[in-house]
Parts: C-alpha cells; sequence; structure tokens
C-alpha cells in the first residue's frame, strides 16, 4: 500500500467499516451550510433518499423542494446561481442529468451557472430497483459537457470531501454517489484534491485505474495478485474531469498496462477517458471493467456485480488480459 | 451600412409619444440588423418591440452604464430567437453601441444568434432551446426572496414554447411558492413554426390555466404602450401571487406584408424587402398603437 495516501488501516478486515456514500452527502451540505449563507439546497421529492434532509432540517429556510420535476428545478439552480447562491440539486443521477440534460447543458454549463449536481443511487448497485433506476450513463453524457467538473468518489468520507470542495469550486460541478453501504476506505486524512488521481497502491507490474466504490474490489484484487507474483499499482481516479493526465500517463509508462474499473457503462466513462489520455499520451494495452454495454436488472449488489462482470475474479482476470498484450 | 443615430438615454416618465417613437426605432433597427445577418426571426422581434420599449424605457429599475448592479431588476428571455428586439432594445437604453447590432450572428460578436449570459451587456439568461426562461426567472425571484431584495423579476415567454412540460412545472411552482416578485409576459401572437399555435397545440384557454395554478392573470394589448405599463404596475401590486400578462400581439406588427404570416416566424427580409418595411415604420412614426383586432 502507498503510506502517503493514509488509507483505513482495517481495509482489508472482514469487519471493516461499511457506510454508504449518501451519508457523505449529507454531511458535506451541512458543513457547507454552516459556512456560507449563500448554498441552498434543491429537491425533486427525494430529500431523505438522497440524504438532503440532514440539510433540511438544519437549513429549512435554505431547502427547496420542487416536487418531482427535474427539468424546472435544474433551471431554478441556474437563476439561484446567477443570483449568488449555491445551489445543490439532489436527485438520483437516472434523473439529474438523466431527466434534464438540456437544462444542465444551456442553462448551467452554457451559463457558467455555479450549480452543483448531485446524483445519487449511481451505479447497478442501486440493485433491486432494476434497470431503470439504474444510473449507468451519466458520467460519459456529462462529462462532454464543457465548463464542468466530473467527479466520483469512492466512500463515505471522501463524499463529504467532495460535496464541500464542490462548494468551493467557482462553476458547474456534477459528482455522484450511491446508496448501498460500502467499506471506508479512506481516511480523514487521505489526500483530496479535485483534479489529482490518488496511487493507493504503488506497483510497477500493471496499474489498476478505478473510481466509486470499486476502488476497494481493485485494491481487494491487487492484495490477491500479491500473491500470485503480479505487483499491481492501484489509482482512485475520483476526479473524471478534469483528468489527471500526469499521474494517469506516468503510471502506464512505469506499468506498461492498464485496467479500468468503473460502475458505469463501459463506453465513454472512466475507460473512455484514460483511453483518451493514454492514446494521445502512452499509448499502452489496456483492458476495461465496466457495464457491458447493455442494460441492468433487479438484483441484489454483489450479485449484479458478479453477474455483470465488474466483481474481484473479473478484474484480476482482465489484469492477466492485459499482462499478456504487453510488448 | 446604414446611418446610426445616438443612444436613447434612459427615459424616466416619458410620454408615450416618445415611447412609441423609440419602439418604431427599434423596429427599423431590428429589420436593419436581420438583413446584415442574413439569418433570424423577424415576425417575433417585431410584434415585441412595444412590450421591450415598455420595460426599457418606463417599467424597469435597471442602470445601462452598470449592467451588474445588485439592485436591478431582472429580465429573462426565454423564447431566445426573439434576441434581435432584446439586442435592439438593449443599445438603444446605452448597454452597448448601436453599431454592433450589425454583428448579429456574425464570427467573434458579442450578439449570440441566441442570447447568452455573460456574453452581451443586459443579457441576464442563456435561452434558445425553449422552455428554459421561467425556471431560471423562478431561480432569481427566489434569490431575492431569500435575501430580502427588492428587486423584480420579469420573464418574457413565447405562446408556443408552452408546448414545452417544463413551463408547466414552472407555472406549477411558482403558484406553489406564490411568488410575488415575479411577473410573467406571454408574447400571445399565436403562431410558430409549423403554424397557428391553436393548430399545433391549441393553448386555450390561457388564462384560466394559469389562474388555476395561483396566478395572477391579465391580458393587454401588446402594441399599447400604456397598456403594458399600466399592467406591469398591477402586477407590481399583487403581492402574493406570481403575475402573468398575456400580451396579444401580431407578428411582423409595423410591416405589412409580414404581419399575421408566419413564414416570417424564421426568416431574415432581403435587402429590397427591408426597404419597402423601412420606408413603411418611417411613415408610420410609431402610430401603430391599439389597432390591434
Amino acid at each position: 500500500m502507498n503510506e502517503a495516501a493514509k488509507l483505513n488501516p482495517k481495509l482489508f478486515d472482514p469487519e471493516v467499516e461499511q457506510v454508504p456514500t449518501r451519508n457523505g452527502y449529507g454531511e458535506g451540505v451541512v458543513v457547507l451550510g454552516e459556512k456560507n449563507p449563500d448554498v441552498v439546497v434543491l429537491t425533486g421529492d427525494l430529500s431523505e433518499s438522497t440524504r438532503a434532509n440532514m440539510f433540511e432540517e438544519k437549513f429549512p429556510e435554505r431547502f427547496i423542494e420542487c416536487g418531482v420535476a427535474e427539468q424546472n428545478m435544474m433551471g431554478i439552480a441556474a437563476g439561484l446561481a446567477l443570483s449568488g447562491k449555491i445551489p445543490f440539486v439532489s436527485s438520483y443521477a437516472v434523473f439529474v442529468p438523466g431527466r434534464c440534460w438540456d437544462q444542465l447543458r444551456v442553462s448551467v454549463c452554457y451559463s457558467k451557472a455555479n450549480v452543483k449536481v448531485a446524483g445519487a443511487h449511481a451505479g447497478i448497485s442501486v440493485g433491486p430497483d432494476g434497470a431503470t433506476h439504474q444510473a449507468l450513463e451519466d458520467v460519459a453524457t456529462v462529462r462532454v459537457l464543457p465548463n464542468i467538473v466530473v467527479v466520483v468518489p469512492c466512500d463515505s468520507i471522501e463524499t463529504r470531501k467532495v460535496t464541500i470542495a464542490a462548494g468551493e469550486h467557482v462553476g458547474p460541478f456534477y459528482f455522484r454517489y450511491t446508496r448501498e453501504k460500502t467499506p471506508v476506505i479512506t481516511t480523514e486524512e487521505t489526500p483530496f484534491k479535485i483534479g489529482k488521481a490518488e496511487i493507493f497502491r504503488e506497483g510497477e507490474d500493471v496499474t489498476i485505474v478505478a473510481c466509486g466504490p470499486l476502488v476497494y474490489q481493485a485494491l481487494v484484487a491487487a492484495e490477491e495478485l500479491e500473491k500470485e507474483g503480479v505487483k499491481a499499482e492501484v489509482i482512485n481516479n475520483h476526479t473524471i474531469k478534469p483528468i489527471d493526465k500526469l499521474t494517469l500517463a506516468s503510471s502506464a509508462k512505469k506499468t506498461g498496462a492498464v485496467v479500468t474499473v468503473e460502475e458505469h457503462q463501459i463506453n465513454g466513462g472512466l475507460g473512455g477517458a484514460v483511453a483518451e489520455v493514454l492514446a494521445e499520451n502512452y499509448p499502452v494495452p489496456m483492458e476495461r471493467i465496466g457495464m457491458p454495454d447493455t442494460f441492468g436488472e433487479s438484483g441484489e449488489p454483489n450479485q449484479l456485480l458478479e453477474k455483470y462482470g465488474m466483481s474481484v475474479k473479473k478484474i484480476k482476470e482482465a489484469v492477466k488480459t492485459v499482462m499478456k498484450r504487453k510488448m | 451600412m446604414i446611418e446610426i443615430g445616438k443612444p436613447h438615454e434612459h427615459i424616466e416618465h416619458a410620454h408615450i409619444d416618445v415611447l412609441e417613437k423609440i419602439a418604431d426605432d427599434v423596429r427599423q433597427d431590428i429589420i436593419k440588423m436581420l438583413v446584415e445577418a442574413g439569418s433570424g426571426h423577424s415576425a417575433g422581434p417585431l410584434g415585441m418591440a412595444d412590450v421591450f420599449t415598455a420595460l426599457y424605457f418606463s417599467v424597469l429599475n435597471h442602470n445601462p452604464k452598470n449592467p451588474k448592479w445588485e439592485e436591478r431588476d431582472r429580465v429573462t428571455l426565454s423564447n431566445g430567437h426573439i434576441a434581435p428586439v432584446w439586442y435592439v432594445t438593449l443599445a438603444h437604453a446605452g448597454y452597448f453601441p448601436r453599431e454592433e447590432i450589425y454583428t448579429l450572428r456574425k464570427i467573434n460578436s458579442r450578439l449570440q444568434g441566441h442570447p447568452h449570459v455573460g456574453t452581451t451587456p443586459g443579457v441576464e439568461n442563456t435561452g434558445g432551446p425553449l422552455g428554459q426562461g421561467l425556471s431560471q426567472a423562478i431561480g432569481m425571484a427566489l434569490a431575492a426572496r431569500m435575501d430580502k431584495k427588492r428587486y423584480w423579476t420579469y420573464c418574457l415567454m413565447s405562446d408556443g414554447e408552452h408546448d414545452e412540460g417544463q413551463i408547466w412545472e414552472a407555472v406549477l411552482f411558482a403558484g406553489k411558492e406564490k411568488l410575488g416578485n415575479l411577473t410573467g409576459i406571454i408574447d400571445r401572437n399565436n403562431i410558430q413554426i409549423d403554424g397557428f399555435t391553436e393548430d399545433i397545440m391549441p393553448l386555450e384557454p390561457l388564462k384560466e390555466k394559469y389562474e388555476a395554478f395561483g396566478w395572477h392573470v391579465q391580458e393587454v394589448d401588446g402594441h399599447n404602450i400604456q397598456a403594458i405599463i399600466d399592467a406591469c404596475s398591477e402586477a407590481k401590486a399583487i403581492f402574493n401571487k406570481p403575475s402573468l400578462i398575456i400580451a396579444h400581439t401580431i407578428p411582423g406588427k409595423g410591416v405589412d406584408f409580414m404581419e399575421f404570416d408566419f413564414t416570417w416566424h424564421g426568416k431574415p427580409p432581403k435587402p429590397d424587402e427591408a426597404k419597402i418595411a423601412l420606408k413603411e415604420l418611417r411613415t408610420l412614426k410609431g402610430k401603430i398603437i391599439s389597432e390591434h383586432e
């Protein structure tokens, strides 16, 4: 492990603490609300499940219930931002940006309105709700928009840090977080900076670039590979845009092979972004782990990750495949 | 290029005759800028010249020399394609030089084909894809209420864009919030790109729809400047509801061959057509009030 990353010392303990990343969002907006009276939170009838309710309870006068109307909510957020407010738009990632991409494009990004979009229940791990509610395209559809930052935090602590960083950043900002309890990977001391990928584990043979709670699976895969004699570097690439070209290209140069891991469609997300960086800066063999260009279905999170190829086992297989392709 | 006069200064309590003359100048400049641009919308901008004149030369509390003044009234334009009338009015009010109208839709211009906040002095919102302006205006009005500021927010909309679901989401929300510091103005000219609104997607009874959503609604002749000013005053007196003014306008108003013709929605006049239009407008000298039937 990379000591400088100051990760949770009990990370590989079977009893590792598990917390939903959404809690980090609720805590983060409350911290921001206390610091800055211009922070306001909007939701589209999903206050409790997005954890916007933590802000609502403390600052009811700065909480705006928009009902089930995401297009209007995004537009209101733009108007608030153009009037000096720092609005956080809270809904499920399938709805924001899913139901209001044009409003995000025109009213927010083109206007450089200082709007923060928090997409909850992201990824396939939302589980039993099924494919309609599994946001697997949001990173791709948002990262093509100019002027916006896109971040996928890996655990509840990092989600809190991202939320606070979003409030302090001036300009449009999208981040996605999840519903299920997932391992707490980082600590308060773990470095976090928008646009800076962090090397969580150092290695020489292959680089695993991951984002979101699957960073845990990537680290577990790396531990298991170590026993087989493969030294894998694991990078937590939380910021998809602007992406950390230097860290990615340097690691690719060092290891000569890259595997990307994300809970998102295999096209256009983290894997796509990393492929763009490497193709232009330091091309090496690459494999992508993600949703294999298909819709999901109902099931338990772990069953779904297994069935659709986002498990520890699949990461290890991808590592072996990519290493065979090395020159 | 046609000679340009001096900008009009902001006129407090201007006599209606003066405002009518300004509206006529605005119409002439719209024709001139569209000919120069070679593309753009004619009917909507001409139809709204009186409303824009009433706002910028009588109703609004604003300062063209300081477009970001915090206490200024906010104007958002939801149907961004009528940008020419906004740009010309802003230029006449002194937000930027009148010569600049000839840069409309050209490379490196501050006058984009559809309005963009941050690019053009006085433009408060980005608009073009229909239905997005009212939501943004609501955000501005909510911010004013939270900050106990006294500025007023106006949102100009087209009738055709009421086909968009987002408009009705916003109408519902403003009613719920009883946004008394918000005034919507609909350019009720009855046309949209493919034909008459009541053929494409009937909107009537529009007044009753808004009232059912909790709005105070007035209907005015959109070419009677005094009536527009009076309606804006009444809207300000209604403090517990958002207000709507349905401005009945004639698309292409002031240019005989454009009036009532939906084919003029999305095209500019050719140079020879512009000559006829300008001659007509000069002859009218703004005497086009209250002829709306």
